[in-house]
């Protein structure tokens, strides 16, 4: 196989004659952008799309933590405080964290990393891209005509009889963004089973790649569940009968089990390629190969199998079986297990290597601190008897924070600058982003260590006004998403100032090992590689031969 | 994997693959976690039937005594047999004979739009001319619907028809994108375009095809034939 694949076959050498075309300048024209089906051109426009979107959620999440300085429901009443909230999730879930890795490094990397020229489907891709984007433009006129006030869960029979809002759009926004999200994952799945380079085996792949197959099951498997339950939500709305509503026959726990069971799995959507990105960058700046390679990739397949059967832990006085309850969370206790072989792993690749502080290993690091509180604090609420008392509390809110923001942003921030030159071409001022990492990681204790603790003391979460007690917390933590804002723009700031004015970055500037370093330039060529790579190592091979012979 | 297409020059085979045995074994997988999506896109509703028939039973069994199971057993009949016809589509398909293809098509077409024919004249718009769509003006006809109308429980009663409104026009989506799918492979037919090398879409398309009749084999029993 190894011979006959290497041949390079009949792509017409197209308009590039240059040796310094490359993906970005082959072509210039928009159309040549807004009709590509190159992954890495569709990568970028994700990119571009998702950092849109990530801080209209920020500056949702801005507006009502000003509200909760305090005490009383001082400039946004409680209506309008609903919708904040509500926006800012469905906003930062659908349109930023369940895409963010994924559809931006998954689409450009995961080509370049198993030595193929595109995804499996390229046109797929790009409709994905375009589905994306109208479910944006439909969340876009959401926002517009009111917003929505169920909160992200639009459980029955708030949403399908009592809210005042345009729930049937924010149903089939869901539903919409929910086909990018299915695509996208059929289209890794296929391309990580059939489009690998001669000698890319299984257990040669990074686990970038692994922790995105694992997404990407849960991707198709799950998201169809939650889109037909929201849809039916819609319809009910529309129709004013009942499939959920109990006053008119329906069982609204029904549509809780049916949401969780795509939207607990949803979160190892959000943090599974996280992980994946913490693997390449820890191999990478520990120059160490990662301990325990098969244990992590089995870890990301176990998270993803295991994840279906916890979703019962967020109905724990919802009134479902007390038996029923029993089994979640014991299986929730297990589903911890594998996330734990992670840390322990990463932090046994640390402990052998040859450890480089640059940017991105701050934002890994902080990733480990940050993932591992809370994942913690998520045992916690998987023990039912602590989970009651602790239920609707800031305690939640804090926990899946760090692992949302602590974990995911934290590894797409890692990402991001691991990334951006082999994206760019581009290096970046690695003094400034430094400082903003470390900002970044001060800014996010400081915001959400204190809801922890609010919600340790029993501070409800979603609503506008709180008991004076806890007046002081709650100032620290608008003080820390100052902070955390403040960080979150620096890297906008001096990424954008890197395309015009940055160095070129060369083709491998972290010295790091895989095909996307080894065997592409910086940007990458239009077709990726000029010949098929043929792997001939493991990856990581930090410490030995460089992985590839092109 | 070594095949002898690799060395030959395929008009057809996309740019971004090494070979046809690639290309054809991507898309085959692909076609199949379409499906898979497929499965659990319908198995939410099932899942959702199965709860509310073993929690209101004698609803079920009313709503269930109301429908004519042998309009739906007629239908189940012109449905499998559209399934044989598309099975034939992509064995002429295949064997590369395009005006068989193009035949069998249209037989498939013609027998679902038989089932939908059954479905949109003579099921769907008496039980809403009649009061038995679900919601605010749900109230059958004593004339019509004797059963229902005696039939205590009315809440639970919508619930059923809800729910049979919602799985079977959902089906009944299917299959319309379906016949979209099928006129686009008359046209492709009919330029001659499947060979034994290209066959994929009409197979995709019987797969396809073949779940959609699947889901009413099981909606059939579940709907028309509760004891």
């Amino acid at each position: 196989m190894a011979n006959e694949s290497t041949q390079h076959h009949d792509i017409p050498e197209r308009d590039y004659h240059a040796p310094k075309s490359n993906y970005l300048n082959w072509q210039h024209t928009v159309s040549s952008w807004l009709l590509t089906v190159d992954h890495k051109r569709i990568g970028v426009m994700y990119l571009i799309a998702i950092s849109v979107f990530f801080m209209v959620g920020g500056i949702f999440a801005g507006l009502f933590r000003l509200e909760l300085l305090t005490p009383e429901g001082d400039y946004l009443q409680s209506d309008t405080y609903n919708r904040f909230f509500t926006l800012h999730a469905v906003v930062m879930i659908f349109f930023f964290l369940i895409p963010s890795v994924p559809a931006t490094f998954g689409n450009f990397f995961i080509p370049l990393m198993i030595g193929a020229k595109d995804v499996a489907f390229p046109k797929l891709n790009l409709l994905s891209w375009y589905i994306y984007m109208i479910a944006g433009v439909m969340g876009v006129t959401l926002i517009s005509l009111g917003g929505l006030d169920t909160g992200w869960t639009v459980y029955a029979p708030l949403s399908t009889t009592y809210a005042n809002t345009n729930v049937f759009l924010a149903t089939i926004t869901i539903f919409v963004s929910g086909f990018s999200s299915i695509l996208t994952g059929l289209n890794f799945i296929v391309t990580i089973h059939k489009m690998r380079a001669p000698g890319m085996t299984w257990f040669r792949l990074p686990l970038f790649v692994w922790a995105h197959y694992a997404t990407s099951v849960i991707q198709v498997l799950g998201t169809p569940v939650v889109a037909i339950s929201v849809l039916l939500i819609g319809i009910e709305r529309i129709w004013g009968v009942g499939i959920f509503d109990p006053a008119l026959g329906g069982d609204p726990i029904l549509f809780q089990h049916m949401f969780w069971f795509y939207s607990h799995p949803a979160v190892y959507i959000m943090i599974l390629p996280g992980m994946g990105v913490i693997s390449e960058v820890i191999a990478c700046f520990a120059r160490n190969r990662v301990f325990g390679y098969e244990f992590i990739a089995f870890s990301s397949i176990a998270i993803a199998i295991i994840g279906f059967l916890v979703w019962g832990h967020h109905m724990y006085v919802s009134g479902q079986s007390m038996y029923a309850g029993f089994v979640f969370s014991l299986l929730t206790m297990l589903v911890a297990v594998p996330s734990a072989i992670k840390i322990f792993n990463w932090t046994a690749t640390l402990y052998q290597g040859n450890v480089v502080w640059d940017t991105p290993m701050l934002y890994a690091v902080g990733f480990l601190g940050l993932f591992a509180v809370g994942g913690g604090t998520g045992l916690f609420l998987g023990v039912i008897g602590l989970d009651v008392p602790l239920h609707d509390t800031y305690f939640v809110v804090g926990h899946f924070h760090y692992v949302m923001v602590g974990g995911m942003v934290m590894a797409y921030l890692a990402g991001l600058h691991f990334y951006w030159p082999k994206i760019t071409g581009k290096a970046y001022p690695r003094l400034m982003a430094n400082i903003a990492a470390i900002i970044i990681f001060v800014g996010f204790n400081f915001t959400f260590f204190p809801q922890l603790v609010l919600g340790w003391m029993g501070m409800p979460r979603r609503y506008h006004s709180y008991h004076p007690d806890f007046q002081i917390l709650n100032i620290l933590s608008t003080t820390g998403a100052t902070v955390l804002g403040i960080g979150f723009i620096l890297p906008v700031f001096y990424l954008l100032w890197s395309l015009v004015y940055g160095k070129d970055a060369g083709s491998n500037p972290w010295g790091a090992r895989g095909l996307e370093w080894e065997a592409c330039t910086s940007p990458p060529d239009p077709h990726n590689f000029h010949e098929i790579p043929v792997v001939t190592k493991e990856c990581y091979s930090y410490t030995g031969e460089e992985t590839v012979s092109v | 994997m070594s095949s002898a297409v690799t060395d030959e020059k395929n008009e057809f085979l996309s740019a971004h693959f090494q070979n046809e045995e690639q290309e054809t074994e991507a898309c085959t997988l692909g076609m199949w976690l379409f499906l898979a999506q497929e499965v659990m896109f319908f198995g939410a509703m099932f899942c959702a039937y199965a709860v509310y028939r073993w929690m209101y039973f004698d609803a079920f069994l009313a709503g269930s005594q109301s429908l004519n199971w042998v309009l739906g057993g007629a239908n189940t009949v012109f449905l499998l047999l559209s399934s044989f016809t598309a099975a034939m589509a992509v064995h002429s398909a295949q064997t590369g004979n395009n005006r068989k293809v193009a035949r069998f098509l249209w037989a498939t077409l013609v027998l679902g739009a038989i089932f939908l024919f059954i479905k949109w004249t003579y099921e769907w718009p008496p039980k809403i001319q009649y009061g038995v769509f679900p919601g605010m003006n749900f109230n059958p006809d004593a004339h019509h619907y004797p059963g229902l109308a005696a039939f205590a429980d009315k809440g639970h009663l919508q619930l059923f028809f809800w729910l049979y409104f919602v799985m079977t026009g959902m089906h009944a989506l299917h299959m319309v994108i379906g016949f979209g799918v099928i006129l686009w492979l008359i046209w492709m037919a009919n330029h001659n375009h499947f060979g034994p090398r290209r066959y994929l879409q009409v197979e995709f398309f019987g797969l396809y095809w073949h779940f959609v009749d699947i889901v009413w084999v099981f909606l059939f029993p579940m709907y028309y034939l509760v004891t």
